[in-house]
C-alpha cells in the first residue's frame, strides 16, 4: 500500500488576475486524517476541487493511488472518482429526490444490485446516521445537519478509500458540529477511510488531525498535528495561526 | 484608449468563442447520452409530461385564437378579392408552415425552457452538479439527455396539435361568423396543402426543440461560466431570462433560414 494516497507536486491555481494556488506540493497519508486550514480565500475548496477533478490546474501534478489525474481521460477518472465520497459544504442533495433516493442513488448508478438488496443497503446505512423514518422526507424539509447525515451516508454508500469533507460544520450550532464530528469520527473507524478535511472549526477539528495545512498567501505548511504547531513555536507561525484561525492555543478544547 | 479598446474587442472574442465551444461540446455530450445505458426511461416520461404534457393548456388557447385571428383577418383580407372561399386554404396553410412550430415553440421556451434552465441552474450553484460528477454519474446522461430527447419529441407533437385546434379555430369564425362554406372551407385546404408544407413544418419543429434544449438546458448548465451572470439565485435568474430571449431569437432566425432552403 502506498503511504501516500494523494501527492500535489508544485500546483498553481489562477482565477482570472488572482494566483490561489502557488506551487502548492503536499502528500497526504493514507488511512489518516488531513485538516486543510487557512482563511477565506485562500484556496481550501479549490484544493478538494482539483483533487476531485472539477477544476484543472493551471500547472503541476496530482496524483491520487499512484496515478496523474491531470493528464487522464474523463472516463478512465470517473473509475478513480469511485474512490471517492464526498461531504458538500451545502450537502449538495439532489433536491427532487427524497432522502431514500439520494442516499441510494450511487449504488443504483454504480452497482447492478437488486432493488430489494439497495433497499437493505441504504435502510442500514439511514440507521448508522440516525436518520431511520426520514426516508420518504426531501431534502427542503430537513435541517441543517440532517442533510448533512443524508451527505454523509450517500457518500459512504460505495465504500470509498478517501473521504473528502468540505466544510462540514458550516451553518451548525456548536452541538450539532459535534455530533458531525462524533459521526465521523465513527464512521472512519468502520471503514477506515482516508479523510481530508477543508474546516474553519479549528479547535475542534484539530483534535482529529493526524496532520494539518495551513494555506496562505497561496502556500502551504505542513504540522503533524495540533501539538506540532504549538511546539513550532517560531512567530512567524504563531502570528501566521492567530491571524488566520485565532487563538487556537487559548482553546480548553484542545487539551 | 485605443490599446485597451483592442483589448476589450479581443477579450470579448475569446469570451464567444470559448462560450460556443463549451456549448458545442455540451450539445455533442448532451445527444451521446442519449444512446448511454441505462437510459432513464422513468425521467423521460416524466419530462414528457413536463415538457409536452403541461404544455398543453398554452398550446391549447394559443392555437384557438390564433386561428380565430387568421379567420377573421384572412376573410376580411380574401374578400377584396372574392376568394372567401380559399380561407381554409389560408389558414391551413399559414398555420402549418409558419405559425404552428413558431408559436409552438415559443410557447414551450416560455414555459418549458425557462423551468429546465433554472432547474439546471440551481442544480449547478448548490453544487448538485458537481456531485454526480464525484459519484462518477454522467450528469449529460443523467440530467440532460431525457430531458433533451423529450423535448424533441414533444414539441413536434404540440406543434400538430396547435395546427389542428388553430385550423378548427379558423373554421368557427369562417363558417359560424362570417357564413363561409363549411365544405369550402375544407376543399381548399385539401387542394393546396400538399406533403411539403406539412414536411417543413415538422422539420422546423425538430430544429425548434433541439435549439429550446441545447440553450436553455446549456445556459443553466454553465451558468458559472457566464459573463456578467452575477452570483447565486441572481446568476440563475438572470441566465434564465438570457436564455428564454436567446432561444426565442435562434427560434425566429432558423424559421427564416429553414423557410429560405425548403421552399
Amino acid at each position: 500500500m502506498n503511504e501516500s494516497i494523494i501527492q500535489l507536486i508544485d500546483v498553481v491555481k489562477t482565477f482570472g488576475d488572482q494566483r490561489v494556488l502557488e506551487g502548492v506540493s503536499f502528500d497526504i497519508p493514507t488511512g489518516k486524517t488531513t485538516v486543510i486550514a487557512g482563511a477565506s480565500g485562500q484556496g481550501k475548496s479549490v484544493i478538494l476541487k482539483l483533487i476531485l477533478g472539477l477544476l484543472s490546474p493551471d500547472a503541476g501534478r496530482i496524483f491520487v493511488d499512484g496515478k496523474d489525474i491531470t493528464r487522464m481521460r474523463r472516463k478512465e477518472f470517473n473509475g478513480i472518482r469511485t474512490n471517492f465520497g464526498v461531504l458538500f459544504q451545502g450537502a449538495a442533495l439532489l433536491d427532487s429526490l427524497t432522502v431514500f433516493a439520494n442516499v441510494a442513488l450511487p449504488l443504483e448508478e454504480r452497482t447492478r444490485l437488486s432493488h430489494e438488496e439497495i433497499s437493505a443497503k441504504v435502510i442500514e446505512m439511514l440507521e448508522r446516521v440516525g436518520l431511520q423514518g426520514h426516508e420518504s422526507k426531501f431534502p427542503a424539509q430537513l435541517s441543517g445537519g440532517m442533510k448533512k447525515r443524508v451527505g454523509l451516508a450517500r457518500a459512504l454508500m460505495l465504500e470509498p478509500k478517501i473521504m473528502l469533507f468540505d466544510e462540514p460544520t458550516t451553518g451548525l450550532d456548536p452541538e450539532k458540529s459535534m455530533d458531525i464530528y462524533r459521526l465521523f469520527y465513527q464512521t472512519q473507524q468502520q471503514f477506515g477511510y482516508t479523510s481530508v478535511i477543508v474546516s474553519h472549526d479549528i479547535p475542534k477539528i484539530f483534535n482529529l488531525a493526524d496532520q494539518v495545512i495551513i494555506l496562505n498567501m497561496g502556500k502551504v505548511l505542513i504540522f503533524k498535528g495540533a501539538k506540532d504547531i504549538q511546539g513550532s513555536g517560531a512567530p512567524s507561525i504563531q502570528a501566521l495561526v492567530d491571524k488566520t484561525m485565532g487563538n487556537i492555543y487559548h482553546s480548553n478544547e484542545l487539551e | 484608449m485605443m490599446l485597451h479598446q483592442v483589448e476589450k474587442i479581443g477579450e470579448s472574442t475569446l469570451y464567444y468563442l470559448q462560450d460556443l465551444g463549451r456549448m458545442g461540446i455540451f450539445l455533442f455530450h448532451s445527444m451521446a447520452g442519449i444512446f448511454k445505458r441505462p437510459f432513464r426511461f422513468s425521467e423521460f416520461i416524466k419530462q414528457i409530461r413536463v415538457i409536452g404534457g403541461n404544455s398543453f393548456p398554452v398550446i391549447f388557447f394559443t392555437a384557438a385564437f390564433t386561428g380565430l385571428v387568421l379567420g377573421l383577418q384572412g376573410y376580411y383580407t380574401l374578400r377584396k378579392f372574392g376568394s372567401e372561399s380559399a380561407l381554409g386554404s389560408a389558414v391551413a396553410l399559414s398555420l402549418i408552415r409558419e405559425l404552428g412550430p413558431v408559436l409552438t415553440a415559443l410557447m414551450v421556451t416560455g414555459r418549458a425552457g425557462s423551468a429546465m434552465c433554472a432547474e439546471i441552474g440551481i442544480m449547478r450553484i448548490s453544487e448538485q452538479i458537481d456531485a454526480l460528477e464525484c459519484m462518477a454519474i454522467d450528469p449529460y446522461r443523467y440530467l440532460i439527455s431525457p430531458k433533451v430527447l423529450a423535448t424533441i419529441v414533444s414539441i413536434p407533437v404540440l406543434a400538430q396539435i396547435f395546427n389542428l385546434v388553430g385550423i378548427y379555430g379558423g373554421y368557427v369564425v369562417g363558417v359560424y361568423l362570417l357564413d363561409v362554406n363549411p365544405g369550402a372551407y375544407f376543399s381548399s385546404m385539401e387542394l393546396s396543402v400538399v406533403n411539403r408544407d406539412i414536411n417543413l413544418g415538422i422539420v422546423k419543429s425538430f430544429v425548434f426543440a433541439l435549439i429550446i434544449v441545447w440553450v436553455c438546458t446549456g445556459r443553466g448548465y454553465f451558468v458559472h461560466k457566464i459573463r456578467n451572470a452575477g452570483y447565486g439565485a441572481e446568476s440563475v435568474s438572470r441566465v434564465t431570462t438570457q436564455a428564454v430571449v436567446l432561444s426565442s431569437i435562434s427560434v425566429l432566425v432558423w424559421d427564416y433560414l429553414i423557410t429560405a432552403m425548403m421552399l
